[in-house]
């Protein structure tokens, strides 16, 4: 045997250790990432996204016509039955008032992801801030807090007693018919889901052992527990968003079907074009399959990205 | 001929397209009828996956098994699938490491019990109550008729362990394997868990093939013990000669990190440096050369071969095994 | 088991009680306040001021709030602008369909969806789980009052398999009893009634069933996936039983805990789902009627279906938690 000397033995071994080490070090949302990429699920769920928001953004500028003119007014006679389906510069035909659907469908999509995002929004906020009253409450607060929590926890209660539709139709019924209303009503409708995951989030920070181990060292609880809701309950939240624009968007074309969606003319939205459409499905189908398919593939994209992502940040599901 | 056969068993995880890894690399020991056989290491040197493979409880996808293992003669790994689960519960039988997660929250203990008595003992109705009744009662078991009725949520740490070794026993087994059966229960249960299982054993004339960490527990009960490294056998010797020629450098070091009372005040203990992640590929040379502070440059070159350097039947995967005994006469016999 | 059936329900009338207090602020609230609810818009302004003092609305807040929730408690929930009558009986007129409609639907569901998501977890990543995945995620894409659209146009207006509209055809001859229309005819020995009842069920019951069957098959699936890896499952095997009774007794039997609860929150999307279907089959039910009551600005009826619809909601969701813990013994004991 060589006699070999103490450097070069650690030399040598450090060779053969480099080789099996296996990367650990990665964080929880670079894996997180790295598995959504290889997701086909999330993939497809961005494509759609990323066309959708596309064509919401420039979709207006490339409209032929104005999604309000009724230029055709004298071809389509709705009490007929007679309609005029796609063909040479009305590439989706027109609807029961002459207008060109094509346009509609462009300028449309604008104001369907408008509702989506304003009415998530109002749903998280309105959430996060009565999560963390409740949450804090909870975890902080001690007797009196506790009854804070469980007296915000009946409300919640309480609003997840009414079934979604009932309860956005009861705010639309107040509002009066608009876009505004078909936005909060369906955001109140997100408020009890994004103010139970904070809450939840909150309380398991609070009996988390490493509250206890940094409290016993003198940290103030509060401290803890504050800084730490935002980054751990992030994921939950980014997902559950994703999720919820699905859902607010298809909640939003059922309100215009009960007939309480944006009644202008001037400003389409999917959700009330297939709801006027019903009217003449039998005799233009048309009319009503394009904003129809349009929302379902919409949704689609956001709850294909939100379900990819929860497997993704889900450490069960990580192997 | 001894009752179980293991020859260079190994159990590979991954391949197709993913990074192989082998968590079984070529084991190979015997357990005779009535013996009790240890199979010692730290998690991750694949003792658990060698009791679940002998089992036949691994996945089905997503691994390979190679090698050989018979169980009274026959190949257990060319079984039909009927065939090895006629042979499960009744012939071999297996104890697992948490009580409360290995029994089924919503069935009631007696029925947890019967229905292997009706599976394999083919008996029913209030015969396999009494049966029930009486195999609670012989691994201690208070009032066993009230505990049939129970869910594993009523029962103590303690009990449902004994639960699910009166299961275990439940069709006389030749075989019991048990992994770790004692090691998510209080210190003072875990020695009546032991006490039980070398009772059972002792009467029945069971063979039982214990997998552990614990050093303590295999000075109690084993007549042979396996001291597995990275998913091979580095050092297998009966228990006394184990125990005072401890050979392998990683089998010396792990008997020599026992704290002991008799020890000087202010004496260092003697843990063994870094963790099991520290290893290098068996096709490089010795896995433990990282964490060994015997290592030499020979130790590099291809997988140490299995040899007698001390004593006949006291087998040592090592180039430079610990063969003065100064330092183990530190270690109890 | 009693104490906590009484202890559910105590619990239940915090809930109720403030829910009475956001319908009634929320009639006060509503565009023309409660005497316009009660009259309708067309109301001259000597009638709405007749009607306030009539109903006290010259008092304090509280007065009127407490005066409201006795007319509740007396089961008096004002009258019906369309049809002129209590409210309550709207309810009750209507209330056996919409059952009828939702039992049969979540009927189909659960028939449906455990079966599949067993099946789907049990060849994960087969061709079976690939499509039960993505045709549960379409389905809950799809808005329901479209997909029952598609349905009445194809299968019952150009195919003709099934009628278009209604609980009953207009020639068939009814005995009613008790408002369950296929109850009714097995009743009265009228099982032709019962049979065109059903045939009438059947577009509507699907459409409904579409989101809960998604949830079901989604929930079973990723619930029975868990089970599989438990422990016990392990020990079940390690015992030999026979195939059959690990995954019967050992796997689904977990497997389901989780999936009855989602079955009781299901109740809520159900009776969301059944205002859009109802609407589209023209099935008279509650659903239906509130849709009608929106049209007709008709507010004591969305007052009172919605007040009725929480306390069905809540007690459905009691039940559930009732069935659940004498199905699982670990909630049992506390």
């Amino acid at each position: 045997m060589a006699v070999a000397t103490k450097s070069e033995k650690i030399q040598r071994l450090a060779e053969l250790t480099a080789v099996s080490e296996t990367s650990t070090g990665a964080s929880l949302w670079r894996e997180a990432f790295r598995r959504l990429k290889s997701s086909k699920m999330a993939i497809v769920g961005a494509v759609i996204i990323v066309l959708f928001v596309l064509i919401a953004v420039v979709g207006p500028f490339l409209a032929p016509y104005s999604p309000s003119a009724q230029t055709w007014r004298g071809e389509v006679f709705p009490n007929q039955g007679k309609f005029v389906g796609a063909r040479d510069g009305n590439w989706f035909g027109l609807d029961h008032l002459g207008r060109d659907l094509f346009s509609r469908m462009l300028v449309g999509a604008r104001q369907t992801l408008l509702v989506g995002i304003v009415a998530t929004l109002i749903g998280l906020v309105a959430g996060f801030v009565i999560g963390i009253v409740s949450g804090a409450a909870a975890t902080l607060g001690g007797d009196t807090g506790r009854r804070i929590d469980s007296v915000i926890m009946r409300f919640i209660d309480m609003m997840l007693a009414l079934p979604s539709l009932l309860l956005a139709v009861s705010i639309a019924a107040v509002m009066g018919q608009s876009l505004t209303t078909v936005m909060i009503a369906v955001g109140v409708v997100q408020v009890p889901v994004f103010a139970r995951l904070l809450r939840g989030s909150m309380l398991a920070q609070g009996n988390a052992d490493y509250v206890l181990a940094a409290q016993s060292l003198g940290v103030r609880k509060r401290r803890i527990v504050l800084s730490q809701i935002l980054p751990n309950s992030l994921s939950p939240v980014i997902v559950q968003a994703t999720l919820s624009l699905a859902t607010a968007i298809i909640e939003a074309a059922a309100l215009s079907y009960l007939g309480l969606g944006n009644p202008d003319p001037a400003i389409p939205e999917w959700g009330v074009m297939l709801a006027q459409a019903q009217r003449f499905f039998s005799y233009a189908p048309a009319m009503a399959v394009y904003p129809a398919v349009g929302i379902i593939i919409t949704a689609l994209g956001f709850t294909l990205l939100g379900e990819a992502m929860r497997e993704a940040l889900d450490p069960k599901l990580r192997g | 001929m001894s009752l179980l056969t293991v020859d260079e068993l190994t159990v590979t995880f991954g391949g197709r397209g993913r990074k192989e890894s082998r968590a079984v690399d070529g084991i190979s020991f015997e357990v005779d009828q009535g013996q009790v056989v240890g199979l010692v290491g730290e998690s991750g040197c694949g003792k658990s996956v060698t009791s679940l493979a002998l089992m036949g409880l691994l996945p089905a996808k997503g691994l390979t098994i190679g090698g050989r293992a018979e169980f009274d003669g026959t190949d257990l790994f060319t079984m039909s699938p009927s065939a090895r689960r006629d042979l499960r519960g009744s012939e071999m039988a297996m104890i697992f490491q948490d009580p409360l997660s290995s029994l089924n929250p919503v069935v009631p203990i007696g029925v947890q019990v019967t229905e292997i008595l009706e599976r394999h003992r083919g008996m029913k109705g209030e015969a396999a109550r009494k049966e029930a009744a009486h195999l609670l009662d012989r691994v201690g078991i208070p009032d066993p008729t009230r505990r049939l009725k129970e869910y594993p949520h009523q029962l103590s740490g303690g009990m449902r362990q004994r639960a699910l070794i009166a299961m275990a026993v439940a069709c006389a087994p030749r075989l019991l394997i048990a992994d770790e059966p004692t090691t998510a229960l209080d210190v003072t249960i875990q020695a009546q868990i032991l006490e039980l299982l070398k009772e059972l054993v002792d009467q029945e004339g069971t063979a039982l093939l214990m997998i552990t960490h614990d050093l303590g527990v295999v000075a109690g009960l084993c007549d042979q013990v396996n001291v597995l490294y990275a998913g091979k056998v580095v050092e297998s010797a009966g228990r006394r000669e184990l125990f005072a020629h401890p050979t392998h450098p990683y089998a010396h070091g792990l008997l020599g990190s026992i704290p002991r009372l008799d020890a000087p005040r202010g004496e260092p203990l003697n843990p063994i440096r870094g963790s099991i992640n520290d290893r290098i590929a068996w096709a490089d040379g010795c896995a433990f050369a990282p964490r060994c502070d015997r290592y030499e440059m020979g130790c590099l070159t291809g997988t140490p071969e299995l040899g007698e350097p001390r004593a006949a039947g006291h087998q040592v995967r090592c180039v430079n095994p610990v063969l003065d005994d100064a330092k183990a006469e530190e270690v109890p016999a | 088991m009693l104490r906590l059936v009484v202890r559910r329900l105590l619990q239940l009338i915090p809930t109720l009680l403030g829910l009475s207090v956001l319908l009634f602020l929320w009639l006060d609230r509503l565009p023309g306040g409660p005497a316009s609810a009660i009259l309708g818009e067309r109301a001259t302004e000597a009638e709405v001021a007749r009607i306030n003092r009539a109903l006290g609305l010259d008092q304090p807040i509280y007065v009127q709030y407490w005066r409201f929730l006795k007319r509740i408690f007396e089961g008096d929930l004002g009258t019906s602008v369309q049809t002129g009558q209590p409210v309550t009986d709207e309810f009750f007129l209507r209330f056996p369909a919409t059952v009828e409609l939702s039992l049969l639907a979540m009927l189909i569901a659960v028939a449906i969806g455990i079966p599949l998501g067993y099946l789907a977890a049990r060849k994960r990543g087969g061709w079976l789980d690939v499509s039960a995945v993505s045709g549960s995620l379409v389905g809950i894409c799809i808005p329901v009052f479209f997909l029952g659209l598609i349905l009445k146009e194809v299968l019952a207006v150009k195919l003709g398999f099934f009628p278009s509209y209604g609980r009953l055809d207009t020639g068939i001859n009814a005995t009613e009893v008790t408002g369950f229309a296929v109850l009714d005819g097995v009743l009265t020995g009228e099982f032709d009634a019962s049979w065109n009842a059903i045939h009438h069920l059947i577009l509507p019951a699907v459409t409904l069933a579409s989101i809960p069957l998604a949830v079901i098959v989604r929930m079973t699936r990723a619930s029975v996936l868990e089970v599989q890896d438990e422990d016990y499952v392990r020990t079940a095997q390690a015992k030999g039983l026979k195939r059959s009774v690990v995954r019967g007794r050992h796997v689904l039997r977990n497997a389901l805990l989780p999936v009855i609860t989602s079955v009781g929150l299901l109740t809520g999307s159900l009776l969301s789902g059944a205002v859009l279907t109802e609407s589209v089959f023209s099935f008279n039910g509650i659903g239906n009627f509130i849709k009608t009551s929106i049209d007709g600005r008709d507010y004591p009826v969305l007052v009172g279906f919605i007040m009725f619809i929480a306390m069905v909601y809540v007690l459905i969701n009691l039940l559930v938690d009732l069935a659940y813990s004498i199905i699982d013994p670990r909630v049992r004991v506390h």
